[in-house]
């Protein structure tokens, strides 16, 4: 592959891995942010087998199958079923069955309005420019020229993870934060070692398991999985 | 002295037991409840059976609780179908009946012995096995001796806490929360297997060098304990849960971040992939590691792991969680992970200071702990829950540690790994014996708990023990450790001198907020119509050995002083 048209796919799949985190903010449905959540582990998968064919590194390839096959199929997949439990169980339940439905899978009042999120999100982007000046002076390379994109995924997913009110759309926050951690040891040092790596995915993954279960348990015990009514415990 | 380090294979296995003998015990326990479950029956004949299991200890139970109260005349509502009377046998026999509930001693038992073979091999460097991914040194080992003897302490008195949990399942009735009894009973089988695959990964957080497998290891503990965080399914427990799982993953992803951007710089530093992450390679080199990017770098995992240490700004989860777990697993969240997090950041605050001079970590840890310090003291003060209470002095005594690791004098360093061990014991004791008031007087208020040493002597007097172990006495280490940072706060110069005065000023508000507390609880008459409670002072005794450990570390560090001086060292700046 030649250098001029890595640096292009490699621009590509950095720009549609902070669109992505973007769209998240601006869409409600929490299906459609699982989707776009999919998406953008596919332009993770894609940064990381660049790297690998850049760098002819077999292991590399690898890792982008296997995290594509993690953070594409599999925590998708896991959220998504979490999300029809939810809508199955409401559905069989009372008449107003079609109100709550909409509730449980509409991120209805976000405290943060749509276009104050957007204006946010480019905030944080430019902040992450800025702060990762330092990053990418240090071995200014194709790669470490985009890191300040997986910084500015980082802070967008703080942002989903302050700002939404349902837990699923809470978890996916965590997710997306953690797409931009893996996405910046891809374009600063090419990933960390594999045993790391794969103890970082074992996690994330019984993470978002153990969030799953604990999202059930919050609607059996308070009736919504709206996190502002978890009020109980203060000072 | 014997020394073991000739034998590669015998460290490896030192080195891997701690990690491996409490996954080990953890698999055992899945595996008998696995077994349990899937007999071949039909199910109406193995929910007969499941509901039978527990029913001695419900009844003994109900009939110690019976004469107790037949003797005050206290009224008996609701257990009169379970109460056998004329088979007081099974009362004595109560906490025998759960052997399984001992087996979970025996890791802690191997971690600590295998922490003293290690101690004799570490008084001149470290010891590696695996490539370097294991290694140990002076504070390898001390830390494995707190955890060692906290676990000892909240395993040992995980039988009685468990029992008295069985019985208030079916005191309060059939269901809590729609999950009938019989399911509880189950979920109290992956009691046991959480608890030691949380110890488990505490061990390997501190016996890895590699900075990546340490990161997984902590998060490890956020995703075990989430359950055990949430084991009620009240309201409660379960929002606790769900902020202790997003708060600490989120702050934990922060360390992740900053791990990578060390590694980064580490890469850039010319060291090979391998060794990037490697704690002592790093150290070595740690002059050729850029500034900037390495100062980005420590300030996220200053935060992240502080996160998990109970600092500010990422606190919120800890006074909730703490309060709702178990009592042994508050003990041991409180008493160990805390620590064990914060020895997290002593790794990298050598790094750190290697890299880059001492002001950056100093002003860093300074300013958080002194943030922190005044949120606990100013919410100690408005506290009225006893476990809530204690969650907010061990964010206290967390605080006073990162003061010591912002001094950085020896002096300070090893007073800071006494006061972790010090705290460790203490808080542990105290966390436990609040478990059994719990069950004793059935609320976490403090205003509704008095006259505790009146009704309940034992109790009591090891609760106010532990306070006041908490609150720095001699003969407690506490009282040493805490001498200690003061002496090298004030050597250390006019900045770190005010610094720490005004440390010691919020620690005399949290001070007189706690005792005030204690001594509500403790002190005033016995109600009218509650005579003595039954005690069993034989399920104290773990409660017992912690309080002497303390004191005794307190008079002596003894052959510990060694250990101490040099896990110091391996703190000092290279």
């Amino acid at each position: 592959m030649s250098e001029s048209l890595f640096t292009q796919l490699l621009d590509l799949a950095c720009g549609a891995f902070l669109l992505a985190a973007v769209v998240v903010l601006w869409r409600r449905e929490l299906a459609a942010i699982v989707r776009l959540f999919a998406l953008q582990g596919l332009a993770l998968a894609a940064i990381a087998l660049l790297l690998g064919l850049h760098e002819d590194r077999w292991d590399l390839i690898v890792v982008a199958a296997g995290i594509g096959a993690l953070r594409a199929g599999l925590l998708p997949y896991l959220i998504r079923r979490a999300l029809a439990t939810l809508v199955t169980d409401r559905a069989q339940g009372q008449d107003q069955a079609a109100y709550t439905h909409s509730e449980e899978v509409r991120e209805t009042q976000p405290l943060v309005n749509v276009a104050a999120s957007l204006l946010t999100a480019a905030a944080l982007t430019l902040l992450a420019y800025a702060v990762a000046r330092p990053l990418v002076e240090l071995d200014p390379t194709p790669a470490t020229r985009a890191l300040p994109v997986g910084l500015a995924v980082v802070l967008i997913g703080f942002f989903v993870l302050v700002t939404r009110r349902r837990a699923l759309a809470q978890v996916v926050g965590f997710l997306l934060l953690d797409n931009g951690i893996t996405a910046t040891a891809f374009l600063a040092a090419s990933g960390v070692p594999l045993i790391v790596e794969l103890g970082v995915s074992f996690d994330v993954l019984l993470a978002v398991l153990v969030l799953q279960l604990l999202t059930v348990r919050v609607r059996e015990a308070f009736g919504t999985t709206d996190i502002d009514d978890l009020r109980e415990l203060h000072d | 002295m014997l020394h073991l380090s000739q034998e590669p294979a015998l460290t490896a296995l030192l080195l891997t037991a701690p990690v491996a003998a409490p996954l080990v015990v953890a698999a055992g326990y899945t595996l008998t409840g696995l077994a349990a479950q899937r007999r071949p029956r039909p199910v109406s004949a193995a929910r007969r059976e499941e509901t039978r299991r527990p029913q001695p200890v419900v009844k003994a139970a109900a009939v110690s609780r019976g004469t107790a109260r037949a003797m005050t005349g206290a009224d008996d509502k609701g257990e009169g179908d379970d109460s056998v009377p004329g088979k007081p046998v099974a009362a004595v026999r109560a906490r025998g009946r759960h052997p399984a509930d001992w087996v979970g001693l025996t890791s802690p038992v191997v971690i600590l012995a295998c922490a003293s073979l290690l101690a004799a091999d570490v008084d001149d460097g470290s010891v590696a096995a695996y490539s370097g991914l294991l290694r140990a040194d002076a504070l390898t080992v001390w830390m494995l001796l707190v955890i060692g003897a906290v676990a000892l302490i909240a395993c040992a008195s995980a039988p009685s806490y468990l029992s008295g949990e069985r019985d208030a399942d079916r005191a309060t009735g059939r269901t809590v929360m729609g999950v009938p009894p019989i399911e509880r009973s189950r979920e109290w089988g992956s009691y046991h297997a959480l608890v030691q695959v949380f110890l488990g990964a505490m061990c390997l957080a501190v016996v890895t060098a590699n900075l990546g497998v340490l990161w997984v290891a902590i998060e490890a503990t956020t995703i075990v304990t989430a359950f055990l965080v949430g084991h009620r399914r009240t309201r409660m427990s379960v929002e606790a849960a769900w902020k202790y799982v997003v708060i600490c993953s989120a702050g934990i992803a922060l360390a992740f971040l900053g791990t990578v951007l060390v590694y980064y710089a580490a890469r850039q530093a010319g060291i090979a992939e391998a060794w990037a992450l490697d704690w002592p390679t790093l150290l070595a080199h740690a002059d050729r590691l850029d500034p900037a990017v390495t100062r980005l770098g420590i300030t996220l995992v200053v935060l992240g792991y502080g996160a998990k240490a109970g600092l500010v700004p990422l606190h919120a989860w800890l006074p909730d969680a703490h309060s709702q777990a178990p009592a042994p697993v508050s003990a041991l969240m409180s008493g160990v992970l805390l620590s064990v997090a914060f020895a997290a950041l002593l790794r990298y605050r050598v790094i750190a200071d290697a890299a880059l001079g001492v002001d950056f970590t100093r002003v860093l840890l300074a300013g958080i702990a002194l943030l922190t310090l005044a949120l606990a003291a100013g919410l100690l003060l408005a506290q009225s829950d006893y476990k809530r209470m204690l969650a907010y002095s061990s964010m206290e005594h967390m605080s006073l540690i990162a003061l010591a690791a912002a001094i950085g004098s020896p002096l300070a360093l090893a007073a800071a790994l006494l006061h972790i061990a010090g705290h460790g014991l203490a808080k542990a004791t105290a966390f436990c014996v609040s478990g059994q008031i719990l069950h004793l007087r059935g609320t976490t208020k403090i205003g509704r708990v008095r006259g505790l040493l009146a009704r309940s002597p034992w109790l009591g007097a090891l609760f106010g023990l532990a306070i006041v172990a908490l609150l720095g006495f001699p003969p407690f280490s506490l009282f040493a450790s805490e001498l200690g940072i003061a002496r090298a706060g004030f050597a250390a110069g006019s900045g770190l001198g005010w610094t720490t005065a005004a440390a010691l000023l919020l620690v005399l508000v949290a001070f007189a907020a706690l005792a005030t507390r204690a001594t509500r609880m403790l002190l005033g008459p016995a109600r009218k119509g509650d005579a003595a409670v039954a005690e069993s002072p034989s399920a104290l005794w773990p409660l017992v050995l912690g309080l002497l450990a303390c004191a005794a570390l307190g008079i002596t560090t003894g052959p510990l002083g060694d250990l101490l001086t040099q896990a110091a060292t391996v703190l000092e700046r290279p």
